[in-house]
């Protein structure tokens, strides 16, 4: 029989040991800043860990002392002691249990805001090797995992160990030799539980991983329906999901058999305790060396200690989950891949625009260079166009330009200064950057446009938008300016878009401006409102831009044809047709029909 | 309520189980009764003089009785928990068997996660109702009724005060967990908020750097995160009422029990012994009471996962078997036919293919060329039926596609699609995906043919290799030659290629065309390309553009035609040209 593979759980999933002291040590310094809560936490949790325990003893009070004695009045009192005790539990565990959340969301707001800010910190090297699904997890769930430890985790903890403590002291104080016997079930159910715990914790990793094969095997299936279908399959994957679906089912009614076992038993346990309550104590009460009221204390004791014990043992799981969890976490956090800031900047105040590559060498991996020797400047207000086959470089020369990558070899002068002497963020300032797939952010058209920068005015925001084109077809909308961008812009078509990132660009009115020209096609009338506000947007600043426009290329100033990593030609649109070499082949492959669209 | 009703045949089909789960819920809760009652008796013997010997006798009885209602506790679990799990197989594995038959039309409207959102969530929230929803309902309702009628013989007037506070107690949960429940999907959107927001931002991670946004994303960032610890500290403050609460009402039961009990055993119309029994049968109470508040949300819960299920189950298949299949049609030779052929993927969406005529006899060779989404892969979609046409026939063999049996039709098809798909299994369990019965044979020669085999041969673990994620990531070369291997594994009538060699160099195709000439004698071969290099044998060759022909003929008429052929044909030489420089 054929059986197919599901794909086992992911790295994420696996756990490792429940304690590590380094890991935790790091971990205290987030609760630091909130020592206040955990004291106060612990504090509360002496004072009413004993108040539980207490009420089984004041009932002994009242059936020994009152209702042994019929007074009335005595009762009465004790019954109100019970009433308040009640009452006052109720209302510390209320604030206990909201303050030690508190405090466990306080602390993880703390460390996701940590790992956000960090990863923007990142430079894109980091981001091409990492899948941003990885990022995402860091930053959500696995801050998530930590909930738990540090809301209830650290306070209960106490809060467990404080009423085991009481209930002992109670019973101690009523009977030494009763307690004894009763709590000789004791080491039973610690016992029975802690095997509990570790058989489910171990049922359940495997419920998991035959959920994960479940879920894959339906996820890739469903994604490859068409592959099944065509090859007439569906019967037999029918077949192989029953296999798939058959595990998940015994694996849980595997886990059903240790609840089965386990709940029972403890009720049986219990039951024992109460026998031997009777039997023991009520060989005592016949002896008189004790009251019925100390018996009927004690069976309310049995039913007490399983709750903190039960509890206990499941911190084990916590601490697993979270050892795992914050190791990942802070791996993200040791992440050192960061471009830095010269320690003494050279100041840039409204630069020029000019900009010289002097034998540039460039390699996104070591070695592969991408870039070969390519030296060429542009003049302040020059626009450039750059042209090539698809991994001629292109791409490269404006990743390297604002710093996103470091070169290796050469140097990059803007007004003559080289950019790795200026502080990244003035570098930026200077440059805007027009990418070939726009990003768009959920937010509205105008938060899209200014990018959340007060400095930025609706005015200028309108005035942008304006230029590029783009008002016409934003004042259309329902909400004008504030209509929402609905997922990736879902509802904007392609070339609105376009003018939508075109818009941006020109609000923050650089002195450089970079563009990547997109290929996408876009009917006729669209072609044109790119074309004129392309036209637009590189008057009276330097340009480089990556040009897939016969109108770009015709109007530039200076076009670079790179081939292979290389600069080979460099001219005007006529000089190089001219001279017959890769951009007139490039321009024939590339640019020619659309002259005769044009015409 | 009324979509659980669509349950009662799974029910029908673990009748037995769940009628001997029923018959254990009530043994476990007539021997749990007991215990308190010899509980009574032992402590009512205590002060009337009672012997050692009896003494221990009730212990024991105590003990027993524990045992005995323990016994049957494990096989409530063992039956009606089990019972649930089998029917949430058998639901999940009807689910599953309905998806496979639906056509690629639903699979494109509907997103995957939605699917894989049904399948898993609801259907556990269906099992939550199947399982513990009914075997709680049962238990605590024949408790109540028993613990209720015995404690109502020692003394009715205590009873009815003791469980005043006890339907507040329901009503709390009811109330509480339903609460809670909204709290926690406002909790789970805004994390889901939270969670498009990194997702965003780090895609973006370009633009956010060159605009030098990095701070007013941190703050928007800081927003959302302060949002979800709002809504989450939201819950919270319902939440921390729970436990306090179910504390107050229930030690307010047995304080009430105490003091009117206590009254009572002192004015000697209640025995002490009889108070404890009462105070213990309280403790056996509170649960029921709880899971009964419960219960009504798991209900109301699963009532609505039932309801989306049912939507699904109740999708009709589009592509089928219907009356006019001919089941006599056991195998097709090949020839294939478009009369008059129109399509469009939806009622206001625009015409994508448009009166398309085309005879493709049994044997020949035929390419289809044009720019991206102009109609190709449509068209290829129409001959196995993964699509039907709008107006118009598709004919295979002469006879209208509608009228082949689907199975028959698919299994003569060998189609390589332009999305290379493979399972995460091993190269082999691939590449003899269609193939009805594993031959080694079919295995070495269709990887012979496409060229796959070489590279096979540098994997340590061959034909076993694991694709995928957790395997071997293929280059998109390697999976295209991949996926033609699979197609030629069923020894196709038809083989259709979707732009199958565009990742894989052209020294390579030439070879995988060279052998497929002579696999493909007296086969039919329909093959789309962008490659002039891969259609210009072809014996036919159409260009398709705006979902019309327009143009055809050879390799030689069309480059004569100095049309859009010859245009596409002229671009290539330029680029080889280029590559050379």
């Amino acid at each position: 029989m054929r059986k197919s593979i599901g794909a086992k759980p992911g790295d994420d999933e696996v756990l490792g040991k429940a304690y590590d002291s380094k890991l935790m040590k790091r971990l205290l310094t987030y609760v630091r800043p909130y020592k206040g809560y955990v004291i106060l936490g612990i504090l509360l949790n002496t004072l009413v860990a004993g108040l539980g325990p207490l009420r089984p003893y004041l009932t002994k009070v009242a059936i020994d002392d009152y209702i042994a004695l019929k007074d009335y009045d005595g009762l009465l009192v004790v019954v109100a002691l019970l009433m308040g005790s009640l009452i006052f539990q109720a209302i510390v565990q209320y604030f206990l249990m909201y303050y030690t959340q508190l405090m466990g969301q306080k602390i993880i707001f703390d460390l996701r805001m940590q790992i956000f800010k960090h990863v923007q910190k990142l430079a894109l090297r980091y981001f091409d090797k990492t899948p941003i699904g990885r990022i995402v997890t860091r930053n959500t769930n696995d801050v998530e995992a930590l909930n738990e430890l540090f809301s209830s985790g650290i306070v209960m903890v106490f809060s467990d160990i404080f009423t085991i403590i009481w209930i002992f002291i109670f019973m101690f104080s009523m009977s030494w030799e009763l307690s004894l016997v009763t709590l000789s079930v004791l080491p039973v159910l610690m016992y029975a539980t802690f095997l509990f715990r570790k058989k489910v914790r171990d049922a359940y990793r495997r419920v998991r991983y035959h959920l994960a094969r479940l879920n894959s095997y339906m996820q890739e299936h469903i994604t490859g329906m068409t592959i099944v279908q065509i090859f007439s399959n569906e019967k037999r994957e029918i077949k192989n999901f029953s296999d798939i679906n058959e595990d998940h089912k015994k694996a849980n009614i595997d886990s059903i058999f240790y609840y089965a076992v386990f709940y029972p038993v403890v009720e049986i346990l219990s039951s024992i305790a109460i026998g031997l309550i009777i039997w023991y104590g009520g060989g005592n009460v016949i002896q008189g060396t004790l009251t019925i009221g100390v018996l009927f204390a004690f069976i309310q004791y049995t039913e007490m200690f399983f709750r903190p014990i039960r509890d206990l043992s499941e911190k084990y799981n916590v601490m697993q989950t979270a050892m795992a969890s914050s190791e990942r976490i802070f791996k993200l956090l040791d992440n050192n891949t960061i471009i830095t800031n010269p320690e003494n900047p050279k100041p840039l105040k409204d630069s020029k625009g000019e900009i010289e590559f002097k034998n540039v060498w460039f390699a996104y991996n070591e070695d592969e260079f991408v870039l070969r020797d390519v030296s060429f400047k542009i003049k302040p207000g020059e626009t450039v166009a750059i042209v090539g086959a698809t991994g001629a470089g292109k791409t490269s020369i404006i990743n390297i330009l604002n710093r996103f990558y470091d070169i290796q070899k050469g140097s990059i002068t803007i007004d003559r200064i080289d950019i790795r002497d200026l502080k990244i963020e003035d570098l930026r300032k200077q440059i805007s950057i027009v990418l070939q797939d726009v990003v768009l952010f959920s937010g509205t058209i105008k938060s899209n446009i200014n990018l959340h920068n007060n400095e930025i005015t609706d005015e200028m925001v309108r005035k942008a938008a304006e230029t590029v084109g783009a008002h016409n077809f934003i004042e259309k909308l329902p909400k004008g300016y504030d209509e929402e961008v609905k997922e990736k812009g879902a509802t904007l078509s392609v070339g609105q878009k376009q003018l939508i990132s075109f818009s941006r660009a020109l609000a923050y009115d650089p002195q450089i401006l970079i563009l990547d020209e997109a290929t996408s096609s876009v009917d006729t009338e669209t072609e044109m409102l790119i074309q004129q506000a392309t036209e637009k947007l590189l008057v009276g600043r330097t340009s480089i831009v990556i040009a897939h426009r016969l109108s770009t290329i015709q109007n530039a100033d200076k076009i670079l044809v790179m081939h292979k990593g290389q600069l080979r030609e460099m001219g005007t649109h006529h000089e190089l047709l001219a001279n017959k070499g890769i951009y007139y082949k490039l321009y024939q492959l590339q640019y020619k029909d659309q002259e005769i669209k044009a015409s | 309520m009324k979509s659980l009703l669509s349950l009662k045949k799974y029910f029908a089909r673990h009748k037995r189980k769940l009628l001997w789960g029923i018959v254990f819920i009530l043994l476990s809760n007539i021997t749990q009764v007991y215990v308190p009652i010899f509980l009574k008796d032992g402590i009512d013997g205590l002060q009337s003089n009672i012997s050692h010997s009896e003494i221990l006798y009730y212990a024991l009885l105590i003990v027993g009785a524990a045992l005995l209602s323990g016994f049957f506790r494990f096989l409530i679990r063992q039956t009606i928990i089990v019972v649930s799990r089998e029917i949430e197989y058998d639901l999940r594995q009807d689910f599953w068997s309905h998806l496979q038959n639906l056509s690629l039309r639903y699979y494109q409207n509907t997103s995957t996660g939605d699917l894989m959102a049904h399948a898993t969530n609801d259907i556990s929230a269906v099992r939550m109702f199947v399982g513990p929803a009914v075997m709680y309902s049962i238990d605590t309702s024949t408790k109540m009724i028993m613990i209720i009628a015995i404690i109502t013989t020692f003394d009715w007037q205590l009873t009815i005060a003791a469980l005043l506070p006890l339907p507040f107690l329901s009503y709390m949960v009811y109330k509480l967990s339903k609460k809670i429940h909204i709290k926690f999907e406002k909790i789970q959107e805004k994390f889901s908020e939270l969670t498009t927001k990194a997702q965003e931002s780090f895609s973006g991670i370009r633009v956010i750097k060159s605009y030098l946004r990095e701070e007013s994303e941190i703050k928007l960032f800081e927003k959302l995160s302060e949002d979800y610890l709002d809504k989450t500290m939201d819950k919270v403050k319902v939440q921390a009422w729970f436990a306090p609460l179910l504390f107050m009402i229930t030690g307010l039961s047995i304080i009430i029990a105490i003091w009117f009990g206590g009254m009572k055993v002192i004015e000697q119309s209640l025995t002490l012994g009889e108070l404890s029994a009462f105070i213990v049968y309280l403790g056996l109470l509170i649960w029921p009471v709880i899971a009964f508040g419960w219960v009504l949300n798991i209900i109301q819960q699963s009532s609505a996962s039932m309801k989306r299920l049912n939507v699904i189950m109740s999708v009709k298949k589009e592509i089928s078997d219907s009356e006019e299949t001919d089941y006599f049609v056991k195998e097709i030779k090949g020839t294939v036919e478009f009369k008059n052929v129109s399509f469009r993927y939806g009622k206001n969406l625009p015409v994508v293919l448009d009166k398309i005529n085309i005879k493709i006899d049994q044997g020949d060779t035929v390419a289809f060329i044009g720019k991206t989404g102009v109609g190709k892969t449509t068209l290829l979609n129409l001959i196995p039926r993964l699509y039907d046409v709008t107006e118009g026939e598709v004919l295979i063999d002469g006879k209208n596609v509608k009228t082949i049996p689907v199975d028959v039709i698919r299994s003569s098809v060998g189609l390589v699609p332009q999305e290379t798909f493979l399972f995460s299994d091993t190269l082999e369990n691939n590449i003899l995906y269609g193939v009805k019965e594993k031959d080694e044979s079919i295995l070495e020669r269709v990887a012979d043919i496409s060229e796959i085999k070489k590279d096979v041969d540098d994997f340590p673990k061959k034909y076993q290799t694991i694709l995928g994620e957790r395997g071997l990531t293929l280059s998109g070369g390697q999976k295209q030659r991949t996926c033609l291997a699979r197609a030629l594994a069923v020894n196709p009538k038809i083989l259709i290629l979707d732009d199958s060699f565009s990742a894989v160099d052209t020294h390579t195709e030439e070879e995988i065309l060279r052998k497929l000439k002579n696999f493909m004698e007296n086969r039919t071969s329909i093959i789309v390309s962008h490659r002039i290099s891969t259609v210009k044998d072809s014996d036919k060759i159409f260009v398709i553009d705006n979902g019309k022909i327009a143009e055809e003929g050879t390799h030689e008429e069309l480059i004569e035609l100095n049309g859009i052929y010859a245009d596409i044909h002229q671009r290539q030489l330029l680029e080889e040209e280029l590559k050379q420089i």
